[in-house]
């Protein structure tokens, strides 16, 4: 293996179709997306950018599947997901989907190998091949030698890396990131940034959220959005 | 893995949950100890009145078994009457008085028991042998608490005496007696020195106040492949047949003895349900709150683990599986404790001056205890299930968001 699989061919893998998705705060409504249309294709690396409250955090959950959009569609491996059950969903967000979060979120309890086995656990993956496979994954990630570490026990770089590796248990078709260098530092923020692109570099397609102009520059693709609506696109297809 | 994270979970605050297990022990334990005594004392009593076999108990008119002092005359005519229905198999004799005991300088009252060993139901032989059969009093046994408080030994003599009677105009009567065995009083306190000999002797040795008399005759009736409902009807039958034929004396069946013993318990039993039912009520309190608190502390983690796929059901089993951890730990050292508490109690019950020594107020019935520990551990998972249902149910994206901004 060793991560990702994917194959860069150029048909879609990600498509959104007009999708808007409001909030209903007391009296106001927000509308956080107000009718965004985006196509991303398979092996591309992609990077949401703009202004606080623009929108990314949200159009991001629609695209893994996380939150449902109030209108328009969202299409993923040729299906429509944006009208998924939760137990739909949950499952889509398991097998084809891998998440990293701004603050990690390990499962503070679980040593970082048993963070990285936990959804090969969910998805049913017999334990001896979760744990090869996990060990495999915190090597790929640079990490294998803490496997037995708790979060704590690592530093915010090192557990940013075990989240990768848990979003790449399952060998999904897309990594979303909503900020994941936000709470590191320059050096290893830009770590991370390498780690991404090697992963994208064998194949995986990412779409991450970011103010980190470093990283958005190492992105081919940069997508702005402002108020709701995708303002810039560097990469959209001539369609 | 769920397992992995709900002890994980419980792991995370150790005095916290050790805390709540402590309470759920407490709760176990009183639960047990409330079933142990509900149960106990009717299972007991019970057991201790049909341990020899003996189903009937005749008396006096109106009175209980050595209740008082009062005997019945023509003995042998009413021995031998019982012994004539066809349905009664053994009847023992017996007839209870109060003698004055002494060995040198020692000396004590002490109840005395006249019987036939052969078929006695009164007490068990532990050391030495019977007193021979004999119609002049010369051979004794006795229990524990006698030879404790005259410090004499087997094979001791004593003086016996009755007290003078000033209505029967009589002079207190002595004997001496060689004590050749040593028993246990079923039905007799054992902080009581007791003493039995044959009942012919003891007659012959109380002059006109034994002449004839008995103080209990018990009958046995007999057993066959019938129902119990049957057995019971049967029994009744012999108990009216006593009293129409014996206009003298009462006949007591186990059964009512049961029955009047219950409703003088009924205040206890329900006591023991009350402190029962609060006990359960108080499990899951302590459950509800301890694992509301667990997942209100970790609405975001619980949300991330929705978010990478664990589906509403995998986060519902995780946070009920934490409630029936803390059940099954609580319950385990509960169940130890309400055990030595229970035997604790027992003892200090037991001591009750005036009580039978075999009558147990707690008594171990597995059934009823596993029933109610049952009722405990559903109680506790259901009570995890509650808050596990508000995790579960987790928006995620919220959730995400609420985690990000905080
Ligand atoms: N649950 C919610 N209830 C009300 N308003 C919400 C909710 N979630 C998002 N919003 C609003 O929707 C808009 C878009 O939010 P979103 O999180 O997508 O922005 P963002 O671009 O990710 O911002 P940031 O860079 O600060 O993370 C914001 O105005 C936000 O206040
Ligand atoms: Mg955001």
């Amino acid at each position: 293996m060793t991560a990702p699989t994917g194959n860069r061919d150029g048909t879609p893998l990600l498509e959104a179709h007009d999708v808007q998705r409001r909030y209903e705060a007391g009296e106001s409504t927000v509308h956080a997306l107000r009718g965004v249309s985006v196509a991303i294709r398979r092996g591309e690396f992609v990077a949401i950018v703009g202004a606080s409250g623009s929108g990314k955090s949200t159009l991001l959950h629609l695209l893994g599947a996380v939150d449902a959009p109030d209108a328009g569609r969202v299409i993923f491996e040729g299906r429509d997901i944006s009208r998924l059950s939760d137990a739909e969903a949950t499952r889509l967000r398991l097998l084809r989907v891998g998440l990293v979060f701004q603050r990690f979120y390990l499962m503070p309890t679980l040593s970082a190998l048993e963070n990285v086995m936990l959804p090969m656990a969910e998805a049913g993956l017999a334990p001896a091949a979760r744990r090869a496979r996990a060990e495999e994954l915190l090597r790929y990630v640079g990490l294998g030698e803490r496997t037995g570490h708790r979060p704590t026990q690592l530093s915010g770089g090192e557990q940013q890396r075990v989240a990768v590796a848990r979003a790449l248990a399952n060998e999904p078709a897309l990594l979303l990131a909503d900020e994941p260098t936000g709470e590191l530092d320059a050096a290893t923020g830009a770590a991370l940034i390498a780690l991404l692109q090697r992963l994208n570099a064998d194949g995986l397609t990412c779409v991450l959220v970011t103010h980190d102009a470093a990283l958005a520059q190492s992105a081919q693709r940069v997508i702005t959005m402002k108020d709701g609506r995708i303002v810039q696109d560097t990469g959209a297809s001539p369609s | 893995m769920r397992t992995t994270l709900a002890w994980a979970a419980l792991r995370r605050h150790p005095m916290r949950t050790l805390l709540a297990i402590f309470g759920l022990a407490i709760a176990a334990a009183l639960l047990i100890d409330m079933v142990m005594l509900a149960t106990g004392m009717r299972a007991s009593f019970r057991s201790l009145l049909t341990s020899q076999g003996y189903q009937l108990r005749v008396t006096p008119k109106g009175t209980l078994p050595f209740d008082t002092e009062a005997s019945v005359g023509g003995a042998s005519a009413l021995v031998a009457s019982l012994r004539t229905h066809p349905d009664i198999d053994r009847v023992s004799p017996s007839l209870g008085t109060t003698v004055q005991v002494s060995i040198g300088d020692r000396a004590t009252s002490a109840f005395a028991l006249g019987t036939t060993a052969a078929v006695q139901g009164e007490y068990l032989l532990q050391g030495g042998r019977e007193a021979a059969v004999d119609t002049v009093l010369r051979e004794v046994v006795v229990n524990a608490a006698f030879l404790e408080r005259l410090g004499a030994t087997l094979g001791d003599t004593l003086d016996v005496g009755t007290e003078r009677s000033a209505q029967l105009r009589q002079a207190g009567r002595r004997a001496q007696v060689v004590l050749v065995g040593v028993v246990r009083f079923l039905y007799v306190p054992p902080g009581l020195p007791a003493m039995a000999a044959p009942l012919p002797a003891l007659q012959q040795f109380l002059g006109a106040a034994g002449r004839d008399r008995i103080s209990l005759a018990m009958a046995s009736v007999r057993v066959d492949g019938r129902d119990a409902e049957a057995q019971l009807a049967r029994i009744e039958a012999v108990r009216q047949w006593i009293e129409t034929e014996h206009p003298r004396v009462t006949a007591i069946s186990t059964e009512t003895a049961i029955v009047q013993v219950e409703e003088r318990l009924a205040y206890f039993r329900q006591l023991a349900f009350i402190l029962g039912a609060l006990s359960l009520v108080i499990g899951v309190l302590l459950v509800t709150t301890l694992v509301s608190l667990s997942v209100n502390e970790r609405l975001g983690e619980l949300a991330v683990l929705r978010a990478i796929g664990v589906p509403q059901a995998g986060v519902l089993q995780q946070i009920m599986l934490e409630g029936l951890m803390l059940g099954l730990a609580g319950i385990t050292l509960g169940l130890g404790l309400g055990l030595v508490t229970a035997r604790w109690l027992n003892t200090i019950l037991r001591d009750f001056p005036g009580l039978p020594a075999d009558l147990d107020f707690f008594v171990w019935s597995p059934e009823a205890a596993w029933k109610a520990l049952g009722m405990l551990l559903i109680a506790s998972t259901v009570a995890g299930a509650i808050p596990a249902w508000r995790a579960a149910r987790v928006r995620v994206a919220q959730a995400l968001r609420e985690e990000a901004v905080a």
